[in-house]
């Protein structure tokens, strides 16, 4: 039997960028927050000295431990899934203090105004016909004029360090830092493709480039481009995570706690009245029930979507009967077909490749959503493509041209020369959903605590494919244009499938935002329709992905989210937002 | 730099060689009868101690092995040789500097088995295992099991082939073998040769350019190879700069606090 805690005003499940910015903008206005965490405690004190690649890059030190939990994988209905075993393989969700966002890049973006009315502009421009089948793409219930002061509230708790694209809308006012340095790399990816008649720019950064203090008197520290950035929790308090920024915040009061090694496994409910949620001690095994006013999961796409579904909360989707919500909407970046990137060598060019940080690089908007016409494209939505210098660590980067062996003398030698004398061409595009890509419980594998796993059904679509070979041409070209005398690009073949590497840390979807409950789980404030005291915050709000990285528009939508809760909170509830009724989609 | 490692690995190819001679040596005179199994079991320890100590090298010095390189994991000798001699084909001793031996990365994939790593221990191990063609990270055996079976499996293929160990053959001839297992073309049992190799193939990388600490990177020759400068603190007076800034690399050693 679980052991029923004292009742606070506030339960919040996650630590990371959804659930700190929930903790520091309620814990400020007064209210009694507890913040449980499943993973363990740590601080900057603990990434000092963290320059480990074994450690953190191949062993992968800082995500989910998966003995305890995981996912299952498949492509199709009629199949069985399978585990994703390791971290290894693919390394998807963060956990410990912070959550991913402690180990992120810090490499940010706003999304684009289209995306958060994609379906009427498709329809506007192209008609309805232009939509394939079977893609089940759908407006946000947000504009981009709403969710834009609170881009511009995330990017100053964070300091981002960036300037204007040249391409996207007018900033309300600039960010609160000047970009990061240029490099070798990125001077001559401007240069080319400047004279290639484009729009680049550099990239904005969460590594800060200044130090600088936050609205909430918090201090980020400047980058010193240590290249030990993406996997690694920053040894100088320099990449704004949430332990340095809203973790801290919510620290400066007494009616907040964070309580780690407590692993939800309930949100509990009563009359469609959210009371708390039950979770375990993983240091002690026992079970506690934490009652509260208010709930907020912010748990990362993966949790938002099991605990619901395990909690029997709201409806679960079904693709073949096309009815419910709670799964629905999975879309991802994922590695093994966005993520690929053209590589360009260079016979007579070294530049510093190990040197860099989490989000420097050169970018560009030129074959974005809104620059492109799709009249004569065989696919919908658009793709950013950039440059970047992160620090190229020597265990995972051993790049050689096409046609070299991949052991051996000949590898050997070549992966040394090259070393240093390659450059990589990344491009990112918008994926779009799909009827039958999903997300449900496991009918066969557990985790730790006896639960079902989340299961995850999905496939490429010719859509998909054709977008990510369409933009490496483009990069192709642009490492002509910069001299590469060997280009590698990556062969996508009808037979490239979505599997056990094609998940990752931009997964969104499952408990998405709308207008309408039939279609939607969330009101763009992130709470449910059907439980009004519950919150699901994060990505699993987001219909589809956008072309370009997501935690600006995780960060927004929280801020916009916490308003909501303290208003519910201080009128003593309701529906934030009155829900459209006609099943908007086609 | 290249000299060290070529000394290095000259010493142990010769060392190889004259202790089979000098167990057979060893065992005519103490008069033992030993099966096909005693060469790698027990007395095979036994053996190496005694070779060690008693044998020169070509140029009359003797360099002491590091005292942390003895096996954790791997409790057959026959099995280690043959780790060794495939991570130095996959990974050779070239003009640039030590191959994998040279290197410490046989070590370095001993201590690896011999922790966490090594039993899956963060990975999601519950039943069944239904995957057709797993990867070594989705396989019902643990990432030493894998090693066992593959190193086996190896001279199992040499002795069919060639008639005698891995270890024995010629440089071109251990290639042929790996070159199969790479490509999937040998029987394994519960895991295709395919992605034992692609593990081993990580793994010898992984001894090659990761921190000293670990067993491999011996004396830094990994990253001075490879230009790479390590655990470095700051590169902010560098980041910008056009030209290629070459450094001496730092270990963790050099960089964590100490008392
Ligand atoms: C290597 C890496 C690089 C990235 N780079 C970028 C980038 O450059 N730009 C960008 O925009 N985004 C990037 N991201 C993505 C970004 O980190 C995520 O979008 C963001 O961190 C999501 O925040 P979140 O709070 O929703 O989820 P998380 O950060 O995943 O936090 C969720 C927290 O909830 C905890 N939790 C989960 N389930 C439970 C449970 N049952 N009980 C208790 N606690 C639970 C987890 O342990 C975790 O701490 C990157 C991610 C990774 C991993
Ligand atoms: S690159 Fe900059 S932000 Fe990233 S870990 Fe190093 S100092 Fe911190």
């Amino acid at each position: 039997m679980a052991e029923k805690l004292d009742r606070v005003d506030v339960v919040i499940v996650g630590s990371g960028w959804a659930g700190g910015i929930a903790a520091a903008e309620l814990s400020k206005k007064g209210y009694d927050v507890v913040c449980l965490e499943r993973g363990k405690d740590h601080s900057t004190e603990d990434f000092i000295g963290a320059k480990d690649e074994l450690k953190y890059s191949r062993r992968i030190e800082m995500f989910q431990d998966l003995s305890k939990e995981t996912l299952t994988i498949r492509n199709e209905m009629d199949e069985v899934a399978t585990p994703h075993r390791s971290n290894e393989t693919n390394p998807i969700n963060g956990t410990d203090t912070g959550g991913s966002g402690v180990h992120w890049n810090g490499q940010i973006y706003r999304w684009l105004p289209t995306d958060f009315e994609i379906r009427s502009k498709t329809i506007e421009k192209y008609g309805e016909d232009m939509i394939p089948e079977e893609m089940i793409m759908q407006d946000w219930g947000i504009t981009y004029d709403e969710i834009e002061p609170y881009y511009d509230k995330f990017e100053e708790t964070i300091g981002v360090s960036g300037e204007q694209d040249p391409l996207r809308p007018e900033m309300s006012r600039p960010f609160p830092n000047p970009p990061l340095k240029e490099t070798a790399t990125t001077r001559l990816f401007k240069k080319t493709t400047k004279e290639m008649g484009y729009h680049p720019y550099h990239m904005a950064s969460a590594n800060v480039s200044e130090q600088y203090e936050n609205p909430d008197g918090e201090t980020i520290n400047a980058c010193v481009y240590c290249a030990f950035c993406e996997q690694y929790g920053c040894d100088f308090g320099a990449k704004a995570d949430p332990i340095v920024t809203v973790l801290a915040t919510a620290r400066r009061h007494d009616n907040f706690e964070l309580r780690n090694n407590s692993y939800v496994v309930r949100i509990l409910h009563e009359n469609s009245r959210a009371t708390g949620v039950r979770y375990v001690d993983t240091q002690t095994g026992l079970e506690y029930d934490q009652p509260a006013d208010l709930v907020v999961v912010g748990g990362f796409t993966f949790t938002n979507t099991r605990l619901l579904l395990l909690s029997e909360i709201g409806k679960p989707y079904d693709p073949v009967a096309n009815t419910g919500v709670i799964g629905k909407n999975i879309t991802t970046h994922s590695p093994n077909l966005t993520h690929l990137r053209v590589r360009g060598f260079f016979d007579n060019k070294k530049f510093n490749r190990y040197a860099g940080s989490g989000a420097l690089g050169a970018t560009m908007d030129d074959f974005n959503l809104e620059q492109l016409d799709h009249t004569e494209l065989d696919f919908l939505h658009g793709f950013l493509i950039r440059s970047t210098q992160l620090g190229t660590r020597p265990i995972t980067h051993n790049h050689v041209p096409e046609g070299t062996p991949t052991w051996g003398q000949e590898f050997k030698d070549k992966s040394l020369f090259y070393t240093h004398r390659n450059l990589d061409i990344q491009q990112q595009n918008g994926v779009l959903p799909w009827r039958y890509n999903y997300m449900d419980l496991d009918p066969t594998y557990k985790d730790a605590f006896g639960d079902p796993l989340l299961r995850v059904t999905s496939k490429f679509h010719d859509q998909d494919r054709n977008i990510v070979r369409y933009a490496h041409q483009r990069g192709k070209d642009i490492l002509e244009k910069m001299g590469a005398d060997h280009i590698t690009v990556p062969e996508i073949t009808d037979e490239t499938e979505f599997d056990h590497t094609s998940l990752g840390d931009h997964t969104a979807g499952g408990v998405i935002m709308g207008d309408n409950p039939e279609t939607s789980a969330v009101n763009n404030y992130s709470q449910m329709w059907d439980m009004e005291n519950l919150f699901v915050v994060g990505a699993s709000a987001f219909p589809h992905n956008s072309s370009s990285n997501p935690t600006n528009t995780v960060g927004a939508l929280t801020y916009r989210a916490t308003e909501g809760m303290i208003e519910y909170l201080e009128n003593d509830g309701g529906l934030l937002i009155e829900p459209e009724t006609e099943r908007s989609k086609s | 730099m290249t000299d060290n490692g070529n000394k290095i690995n000259n010493k142990s190819t010769e060392e190889k060689q004259e202790f089979d001679s000098s167990r057979r040596r060893f065992v005519k005179n103490t008069g033992m009868i030993i099966g096909g199994v005693a060469g790698g079991s027990v007395l095979g320890g036994l053996l190496t101690n005694q070779f060690q100590s008693d044998t020169e090298t070509t140029d009359g010095k003797k360099e002491p092995a590091p005292a942390t390189e003895a096996r954790m994991f791997f409790t057959r000798y026959e099995d280690f040789v043959v780790l060794e001699q495939a991570t130095e084909r996959i990974y050779p001793e070239d003009d640039n500097g030590p191959g994998a031996i040279g290197l410490g990365v046989p070590y370095f994939i001993d201590k690896q088995l011999a922790g966490k790593w090594g039993v899956n221990a963060k990975d999601y191990r519950q039943g069944p295992f239904l995957e057709s063609d797993p990867t070594a990270d989705m396989s019902s055996l643990t990432r030493g099991e894998i090693f066992i079976l593959g190193l086996r499996k190896i001279n199992e293929e040499s002795q069919s082939r060639f008639d005698t160990t891995f270890a024995k053959i010629e440089a071109e001839q251990q290639d042929e073998i790996l070159a199969n297992f790479a490509s999937g073309d040998v029987d394994m049992k519960g895991i295709g040769s395919n992605r034992f190799f692609d593990l081993l193939r990580t793994a010898t990388l992984e001894g090659a350019y990761s921190d000293p600490m670990y067993g491999g990177n011996r004396n830094i020759e990994g990253w001075k190879m490879k230009e790479f400068p390590g655990a470095v603190a700051s590169y902010a007076d560098i980041i910008d700069e056009e030209e290629f800034v070459k450094m001496d690399p730092v270990s963790l050693t050099n960089y964590q606090q100490k008392s």
